[in-house]
């Protein structure tokens, strides 16, 4: 029941996605996202989409996998929808009724906010499915290097996200755990009004904070064993470097950012 | 009184990368007042057997009869199974969370829907079964050694008076002494109570002493299932799935093999022993 969070969760498959540089990913989903709303008109969405689907194409994760990342935003994007359909102003009306209008440029607006709100969450997801989390950090790291010579303790805050990403299954499966136990001594956690079922909640929440705090210290304790010092003059055991296909993915990142603004500016 | 299991199938993640297949057709009987082992290595799909026994996991395919009622049926009380058939989880400690140690015992037979007395009554006797000293019923479950611990844990389940006990690894993490300590008051609870009681493990020497039927898993099938003598005459398949005869078994094998009339299935220490002796009279 737990086991149903896709958001950050890697999907093996041996595809060229998969082998890019983390950086070039992270890169590329930031353009993505920053293209999204650069583009206006059919023709920016038609490119959008021919490049959501070409990396869908090559990424090789079953596309449900991409979608189910979709779930937990559903009602986000009803409310935008719905504000962007009654609440653009526009001269031509399609539909009033009391405060209620509907206008073409409502339609539009509200059309376009759900493809770029679905093309932001899939197309954010092609980067969570095919990179490790320990992956994503690495890249967040070396990329966000320069910002330490201006003290920000870029390799402090990259351990600690890839710690925290790190534990994040281990605290699902430990939950699911300490729920079957209170389960087995007659707990309820579905049933009951919402201040019940609040309640109902402590016997798994106390079990699940004192384990979260031992598994803080045993790390804690377990790294200084092993003379963890911070980031001062630690080498990579896998250093990051570029290759000549992630420099190829560069390439076509950018030829597909021109492509958006050019459409923008030109037609 | 029994539960059956009929060709129960579980699938773990059906349908992602990560599927896997942890139950394959198992099919058991499980009669009243039987002291069961269940052994298997890491994986075998121990864990989450024992887990379709109360209902907390729903079989992919196959059923399960607990008392000859269907359990996936509509309208049987899940719920009211969960405390006919106890299970104690694997560091069942890692549970506790009530200020008291009383408390927490009393939450089992709260849920029940017993009132403050009864529950009390219940959690007083189960921690007394469960041998926790008195003067420590109202200290905080969180300062008390391990093996304290887990007694309190175990007393948990038994204040909801199952007729059923299942215990996932009850001696995991516990020294010699504390593990002795737990599988003497499982047995004693059997003989006292004639409750039926599983017990999951990995130590064959813990379940040679004290069961009187072994159930080995492999692989999410049923590998044997027999009175302890007839599966330790596997030992040599018992070690192609990773595990071992006790120790006392390979020892009376080899005195055999030397030429001594020793009983050779004998399964612990004490039997061998009586046996060893007996030759020297």
């Amino acid at each position: 029941m737990l086991r149903d969070i896709t958001l950050g969760q890697y999907y093996p498959a041996d595809s060229p996605v998969h082998k890019l540089d983390p950086r070039v990913k992270l890169f590329g989903a930031l353009v993505y996202i920053v293209s999204l709303f650069v583009f206006r008109g059919i023709f920016g969405f038609l490119l959008a989409t021919i490049f959501l689907l070409f990396l869908i194409k090559i990424c090789q994760v079953p596309f449900r996998f991409m979608v189910k990342g979709l779930k937990p935003i559903v009602i986000l994007m009803v409310f935008t929808a719905v504000f962007n359909l009654f609440l653009t102003p526009g001269k031509q009306v399609l539909f009033h009724y009391g405060i209620l209008t509907i206008t073409m440029e409502g339609v539009k607006n509200a059309a376009f906010m759900l493809v770029r709100l679905t093309y932001l969450i899939v197309g954010t997801s092609v980067m969570t499915l095919t990179t490790t989390p320990n992956q994503l950090t690495d890249g967040l790291e070396k990329a966000l290097k320069p910002l330490s010579k201006v003290g920000v303790p870029v390799h402090a805050v990259s351990m600690m996200m890839s710690i925290a990403l790190r534990f994040i299954p281990i605290l699902i499966e430990e939950t699911d755990i300490i729920m079957k136990a209170q389960m087995a001594r007659g707990a309820d956690f579905e049933e009951g009004s919402l201040i019940v079922r609040a309640k109902n909640m402590i016997p798994l929440l106390v079990p699940l904070f004192i384990s979260a705090f031992r598994r803080a210290d045993d790390l804690a304790m377990a790294m200084e064993a092993r003379c963890y010092e911070g980031g001062e003059g630690r080498s990579k055991m896998r250093p990051l470097s570029y290759r000549r296909m992630d420099y190829g993915a560069y390439l076509l990142l950018f030829s597909y950012l021109g492509g958006i603004i050019a459409l923008r500016v030109f037609l | 009184m029994s539960i059956i299991l009929n060709n129960v199938s579980y699938t773990y993640g059906e349908g992602t990368a990560y599927e896997m297949q942890a139950l394959k057709n198992v099919t058991l009987k499980i009669d009243d007042g039987e002291f069961i082992g269940i052994i298997g290595h890491t994986g075998s799909g121990k864990s989450t057997l024992i887990q379709h026994l109360n209902g907390l996991m729903k079989a992919v395919s196959g059923e399960i009869y607990f008392n000859g009622r269907d359990i996936s049926e509509e309208d049987f009380d899940r719920k009211e199974l969960r405390t006919r058939v106890g299970l104690v989880f694997q560091y069942p400690e890692h549970q506790l969370f009530e200020t008291t140690i009383f408390n927490d015992v009393c939450f089992g037979p709260i849920n029940q829907g017993f009132d403050k007395n009864e529950a009390g009554l219940r959690a007083f006797e189960a921690l007394r079964m469960a041998g926790v000293p008195e003067k420590l019923y109202y200290q905080p479950p969180f300062d008390l050694s391990g093996g304290q611990k887990r007694r309190v844990a175990i007393a948990g389940v038994l204040a909801m008076k199952p007729e059923v006990l299942i215990l996932d690894e009850p001696t995991a993490g516990l020294d010699p002494k504390g593990r002795d300590e737990i599988l003497d008051l499982i047995a004693g609870m059997h003989r006292a109570k004639g409750m039926t009681i599983i017990l999951v493990s990995h130590s064959m020497e813990d379940v040679a002493k004290y069961v009187q039927r072994i159930i080995v898993m492999d692989d999410g099938q049923v590998f044997l299932d027999g009175a302890p003598r007839e599966v330790f005459k596997y030992y040599e398949q018992l070690e192609k799935i990773g595990l071992k005869a006790p120790e006392v078994t390979y020892l009376m094998h080899d005195l055999k093999n030397r030429g001594m009339a020793v009983d050779w299935d004998a399964t612990t220490v004490e039997e061998a022993k009586q046996s060893i002796l007996k030759l020297f009279q």
